[in-house]
């Protein structure tokens, strides 16, 4: 399951809709706002993307990582528009027969989501507002 | 027919929209198109090094060519997650 969505995400809804009984592992991983970046406050979040590929993208990581992968399924969810402090910008749920390669998979989702899916975060401060570019 | 283009982020600011579409006349490659939005926004001339493209929704090169009716979009590195 790959999804844009605009609404909070519901986590449950997608560990539910992708355990099955030959699972040892379900691992989740939240992308959340933070309050801070380098050493600025931030007041809140707004992501926009390109929304056809970023789906394709995402679709494609999950193709990668069941192939790299000793895995059994993956869903990522990502929300686009404002989100304040502490809200979930990204769910990546992994399900496996034992959790070391669902780890593995998990750390190699997120780092492809920073390198290849276009979307764009833009950080909103007391005095401006900056559009990142680039993923450290 | 023409050339649907995109423009995200940053890049949208700087050209201030979002999308446009151009007569596919005279031009052949991603490059082409970008430099005709650097003569139109002298400011996006400083995300020549940096600036991402897609054709179609699949990254592409500044030789990729442009054929008529192509989607073609602009956009600085990502900072999705």
């Amino acid at each position: 399951m790959f999804q844009l969505v605009r609404e909070p995400i519901d986590i449950r809804k997608i560990t539910d809709g992708i355990q099955s009984p030959e699972d040892g592992a379900v691992l989740v991983f939240e992308g959340v706002v933070r309050n801070n970046a380098k050493g600025k406050a931030v007041r809140f979040l707004e992501y926009d993307a390109y929304e056809p590929m970023a789906l394709k993208k995402l679709e494609e990581i999950g193709f990668l990582a069941r192939r790299e992968f000793e895995i059994r399924d993956m869903a990522i969810v990502h929300r686009l528009g404002h989100m304040e402090i502490g809200e979930c910008s990204t769910v990546i749920v992994v399900a496996s027969a034992h959790r070391g390669p669902a780890f593995d998979a998990c750390r190699f989702a997120i780092n492809k989501i920073k390198e290849i899916v276009p979307i764009w975060k833009k950080e909103f401060y007391e005095d401006g507002e900056v559009w990142i570019e680039g993923a450290p | 027919m023409s050339l649907h283009i995109l423009f995200f982020a940053s890049l949208a600011d700087i050209s201030g929209m979002r999308e446009t579409y151009l007569d596919a006349a005279g031009f052949t490659d991603v490059q082409s198109v970008f430099e005709k939005f650097v003569k139109d926004f002298p400011a996006l001339a400083a995300y020549r090094a940096s600036i991402l493209s897609a054709v179609n929704s699949e990254f592409a090169r500044p030789e990729s060519p442009v054929h008529d009716g192509d989607e073609i979009a602009f956009f600085p590195p990502v900072s999705g997650g």
